[in-house]
């Protein structure tokens, strides 16, 4: 059975009302927002479920714009969140779907656009009691839970690739915990996950980025 | 040192002779990501949190997301303080500290979920009505976070503490659950009896619903807090006498999944069933969330 924290039972620590409408949806955006490089420009919100029907009554979009700006699930600053966003100069929407059923009940899709332009959309679903896990990254069918340092690569799908990546792992004794690799389809973009106890270096960042089939790498910090 | 039943926890308790606080700190040292120091602070910013949360709104009213709650606390303290309560002062103060938790909860404030979000004014409100009413130490009210965290890993292991899955029995009863066996072990009890505590609080609110009005944490959650958190000091004092548990922890661990699980889904987190579903309850929704005619 899995190890549980004395600190997963009395915690997480949180801006109310509910951990999973409320703490689960700034995990989740807080997330995606450790996904970007730049600066956030804008960014909307498609609600489903549960969220779509309560949101406004939990905090939902507070959180969840709060969360993208890189705010804890305990930061007070979520509840002035629309406040800050605007100064900030963050375009933002809400959009309950609820045509779409067969989701998660707790499932947002973040449609995110930063200063460069450059576009980026990330789906989440809150798990209860606070837990949270992405799975999908601009489409494809991804888990990421975002508990351990991670990096996600965006690569070609090309034979010999993924030995490379992990090999600079290996050279820069970074210990892989999890290695998952999705993709839409074959010869197109791939993404893959490699999560580790150990923080990444940029050493290795800078190394795996060199290989011609690398796209795009995102490096997130537990 | 990890344990994942209650008979492993009192086997473990009894070898070393250590309250059930003393085991699960060592479980954390031993199994988590936190030396014994950063525990101890950790821990500490948790009950910071929670006494903040717990006296903030006799200070200041909030005002909660969908208005149907605010105040409670408040109104109990001016009749405490009045001399007219008929509960005494340790149960009325845990009465309004479990109020007070659920209104800055409502509010957009900050609380530490214990289990939940919505039963997160249980175990404060049993912790500092006892820790002010017998002048107990920071230390004391430390071990009875610890025990009540032990109690709760428990249940997440072999129950559930979510009402979406298994009920408010799940969210208030863990939670009273937790609160009744740190109370036992903060006031001199054996983790024995801690364990009866527990075991008779669970079996107290076995089958309770999950059935929040407008699908939102306010009402009937508020309430079942000040429920949760006297069911926690009834079985305490039951425990304490030496009166034992008729179904051991485990058992009522088991049942208490058993029969959430077959809980029909109206009843559970849906806000379809229950209170949700009453006329009143249907027309706080309307006038919460609008589109109704
Ligand atoms: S009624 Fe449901 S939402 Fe409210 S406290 Fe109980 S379990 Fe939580």
């Amino acid at each position: 059975m899995a190890f549980i924290s004395v600190f997963e039972v009395i915690g997480p620590n949180m801006v109310g009302p509910s951990s999973s409408h409320t703490a689960g949806a700034a995990s989740i955006a807080r997330l995606a927002g450790k996904m970007l490089h730049r600066k956030i420009k804008k960014i909307d919100f498609i609600l489903y479920g549960s969220f779509a029907q309560t949101y406004k009554g939990h905090g939902t979009d507070r959180a969840l714009l709060g969360g993208i700006m890189g705010f804890e699930t305990d930061d007070v600053r979520i509840r002035d969140s629309f406040e800050i966003a605007e100064k900030e100069g963050i375009e933002f929407s809400f959009s309950p779907n609820t045509v779409e059923t067969d989701v998660h009940p707790n499932t947002v899709d973040m449609l995110i656009e930063d200063i460069s332009g450059q576009k980026l959309t990330v789906r989440g679903e809150s798990l209860g009691g606070g837990k949270v896990k992405l799975t999908k990254i601009n489409g494809v069918k991804v888990h990421f839970t975002g508990e351990y340092h991670a990096l996600i690569v965006i690569h070609k799908d090309h034979p010999g690739v993924i030995s490379k990546v992990t090999d600079v792992f290996g050279k820069q004794h970074v210990n892989i915990a999890f290695l998952r690799v999705y993709r839409e389809t074959k010869g197109g973009d791939a993404y893959m996950i490699i999560e580790s106890d150990e923080e990444i270096t940029k050493n290795a960042v800078d190394e795996i980025e060199k290989n011609p089939f690398v796209r795009e790498t995102m490096l997130i910090r537990r | 040192m990890d344990f994942n039943t209650a008979e492993e926890l009192l086997e473990l308790c009894n070898k070393e002779n250590k309250p059930i606080s003393s085991v699960m700190r060592l479980r954390e040292i031993v199994y988590g990501e936190l030396d014994a120091n950063e525990v101890e602070i950790r821990m500490k910013k948790s009950l910071g949190i929670m006494r903040n949360s717990a006296h903030e709104p006799l200070k200041t009213i909030m005002r909660s997301m969908g208005g149907m709650i605010g105040g409670e606390a408040s109104k109990l303290e001016k009749r405490r303080i009045e001399g007219k309560s008929i509960c005494g002062n340790v149960l009325t103060k845990a009465l309004i500290y479990s109020q007070a938790v659920l209104e800055v909860n409502a509010s957009m404030g900050v609380i530490v979920a214990a289990p939940t979000a919505g039963s997160a004014g249980v175990l404060p409100a049993v912790l500092f009505a006892l820790e002010e009413e017998f002048g107990l130490s920071e230390e004391t009210v430390m071990n009875g976070l610890f025990t009540a965290g032990a109690i709760g890993c428990l249940l997440m292991k072999n129950a559930s503490v979510s009402g979406a899955e298994a009920g408010c029995q799940a969210e208030i009863g863990s939670a009273a659950a937790m609160a009744s066996a740190a109370a036992v072990e903060m006031m001199g009890g054996t983790p024995e009896q801690c364990l009866d505590a527990a075991a008779i609080t669970i079996s107290n609110m076995l089958g309770l619903v999950c059935d929040p009005i407008a699908g939102l944490v306010e009402m009937p959650c508020q309430s079942r807090n000040a429920a949760g958190a006297s069911n926690a000091l009834t079985s305490a004092e039951m425990a304490l006498a030496g009166i034992k548990a008729a179904v051991p922890f485990s058992e009522m661990a088991d049942s208490m999944y058993r029969v959430g699980k077959g809980l029909p889904s109206e009843l559970r987190e849906t806000a379809l069933g229950g209170c949700a579903a009453t006329p009143t309850g249907c027309a706080l929704k309307c006038k919460i969330f609008g589109g109704c005619n």
